[in-house]
């Protein structure tokens, strides 16, 4: 797995990509209090907040249809969410408010993530006083990530090479199996970490 | 069960984030009290694992799959206020990076999945520790936890739904509930499943984590189930309905139609069992005394020694 899946446009230059990350954090914070607040009789609120989003994902240099393709993946729980909202007479209405509430909404955190390493998130968390604790963790598991995740894929293969037979795949004990072996090795692995940790003058 | 932006209100996503960072904070204090040092990597390395086993599907008919979610499994491995930090960090990795889960909904989400969860797990699973000895009590006590843990946190997921007028208690809880008791149940036994693969391979790393140091904890969960109750029961009598809510926003109030199932229980005075929360409670109850018969009769299945050969 690429391990810029991600964030790969994190790290592009552009004016968006070098406002602090302070700036840009809240920034995002105010819209989505701002998208919470908008009145539903005002659409054109709804309309304001999305030519600002366009105006910075241009801004931002970074391929829209990377975007695009990561809001739709992303939608589909939106959308799953809003449908509640025919449960109650009137919900068409209803379901296109929430769902151009909650689609901006994304675009807003959308736009963040891609314009800002998450490095840069954790540094902000740092000097808002999130406990140390929690930071190490964060940053040990985006950074963990994807060596898991391959370790994962690497097990699977494994494990489909050795029982090659359309039963096994659907059975529950072997794929728990894998999920424990997986568990195994990342205690191991946490024990490596924690030898490289102290190696370089770490203290909890 | 991650609810998106949008769909909170300020006041709920700001009491629900509130109540999350009391809770995170207990999380914290209790974790470092008897924290070791080489635990912190331990602790990040089962975040990320809950993640990546959230990848591994598990089918379950005609082309639909369920995935382990995690919360039981946590708690069961690192115990209830590691497994809060665990979870915290899954669901804020989540939000940040692929977000997944609303930021203004962030709060609500943590209390759900990440402290709602596994606390509840965590409480649910003791008694059938208690009563069955060693690795078979475990592996009951993880299978029961992971159902209450999913059934909760949907429940709680409802509720904020509800209070924030996204839907109407009365249909949301049903909708919610219904769907995550069978949801519950797959979480459990899959729960169960990777817990006996891992106590199969790495004995040491069941037994040795997780073992105690919840009284305190529990307690103040307990706390922050009351201020819960607290903060929400202002809005339930305010807000009697979120539909109404949203009805009289969108200035449609007035055009309101019956509905078409005439509503059984008009302004919360609920009349027996004819109203679909009537029936979720009962096929909560009944649930429950099921997951307990399958969590008894899989952790002593599990537990016993399997013959060379067959694994």
């Amino acid at each position: 797995m690429r391990p810029d899946f991600l964030d790969r446009h994190a790290r592009l230059a552009s004016p968006i990509h070098r406002l602090p990350t302070a700036v840009k954090a809240g920034a995002a914070l105010l819209l989505l209090i701002a998208l919470a607040l908008v009145p539903p009789r005002q659409p054109w609120l709804f309309a304001l907040v999305a030519l600002l989003l366009v105006a910075v994902a241009g801004a931002s240099r970074i391929p829209p249809r990377f975007l695009l393709g990561r809001l739709l993946l992303l939608e589909p729980l939106a959308l799953g969410v809003a449908a509640l909202a025919f449960l109650q007479p009137g919900g068409w209405r209803h379901f296109l408010l929430l769902v151009g509430r909650s689609t901006l909404a994304l675009g807003v955190v959308l736009l963040l993530s891609q314009t800002t390493p998450f490095a840069a998130l954790l540094r902000l968390l740092r000097r808002l006083r999130l406990p140390a604790l929690l930071v190490t963790l964060l940053a040990l598991m985006y950074r963990y990530l994807f060596v898991l995740a391959d370790e994962a894929e690497r097990l699977q293969r494994a494990r489909a090479s050795r029982t090659f037979s359309r039963r096994r795949g659907r059975d529950w004990r072997a794929i728990a199996a894998v999920a424990g072996r997986l568990f195994g090795r990342a205690s191991e692995r946490s024990e490596r970490i924690y030898g490289a940790m102290c190696a370089r003058g770490w203290r909890p | 069960m991650h609810i998106p932006d949008g769909f909170l209100d300020l006041p709920t996503a700001t009491g629900a984030a509130v109540l999350a960072a009391g809770g995170v904070a207990v999380a914290l204090r209790e974790t470092r009290r008897r924290l070791e040092p080489r635990q912190v990597p331990l602790m990040a390395l089962t975040a990320t694992f809950v993640f990546v086993a959230q990848m591994l599907n598990f089918p379950v008919a005609a082309g639909t799959s369920g995935h382990l979610i995690g919360a039981a499994l946590a708690a069961a491995l690192v115990g209830p206020a590691a497994a809060v930090l665990v979870l915290t960090t899954v669901v804020v990795v989540q939000c940040l990076v692929f977000a997944d889960g609303g930021l203004l909904a962030l709060g609500a989400n943590l209390l759900n999945m990440a402290l709602l969860a596994p606390v509840a797990a965590w409480a649910a699973g003791l008694p059938l520790r208690r009563t069955l000895p060693g690795l078979a009590g475990r592996l009951a006590g993880a299978t029961f936890g992971g159902w209450v843990a999913v059934v909760l946190a949907a429940a709680a997921c409802a509720g904020e739904l509800a209070l924030a007028g996204a839907a109407p208690w009365r249909t949301v809880a049903p909708a919610m509930i219904g769907v995550h008791l069978l949801i519950g149940a797959g979480e459990g036994v899959i729960t169960a499943l990777v817990l006996a693969a891992i106590a199969r391979a790495r004995p040491e790393l069941v037994t040795a984590a997780g073992a105690g140091s919840a009284r305190r904890f529990l307690r103040t969960g307990v706390l922050v189930a009351l201020a819960l109750a607290l903060f929400a029961a202002p809005f339930a009598s305010s807000l009697p309905d979120g539909l109404e809510a949203v009805a009289e926003r969108l200035g449609f109030a007035a055009l309101e139609q019956p509905a078409a199932l005439p509503a059984p229980a008009p302004d919360y005075a609920l009349p027996g069992l004819a109203s679909p929360l009537a029936a979720t409670a009962a096929a909560g109850v009944l649930g429950a005394l099921g997951m307990l018969g399958v969590a008894l009769l899989l952790g002593r299945a599990l537990a016993r020694p399997r013959e060379a050969g067959s694994a």
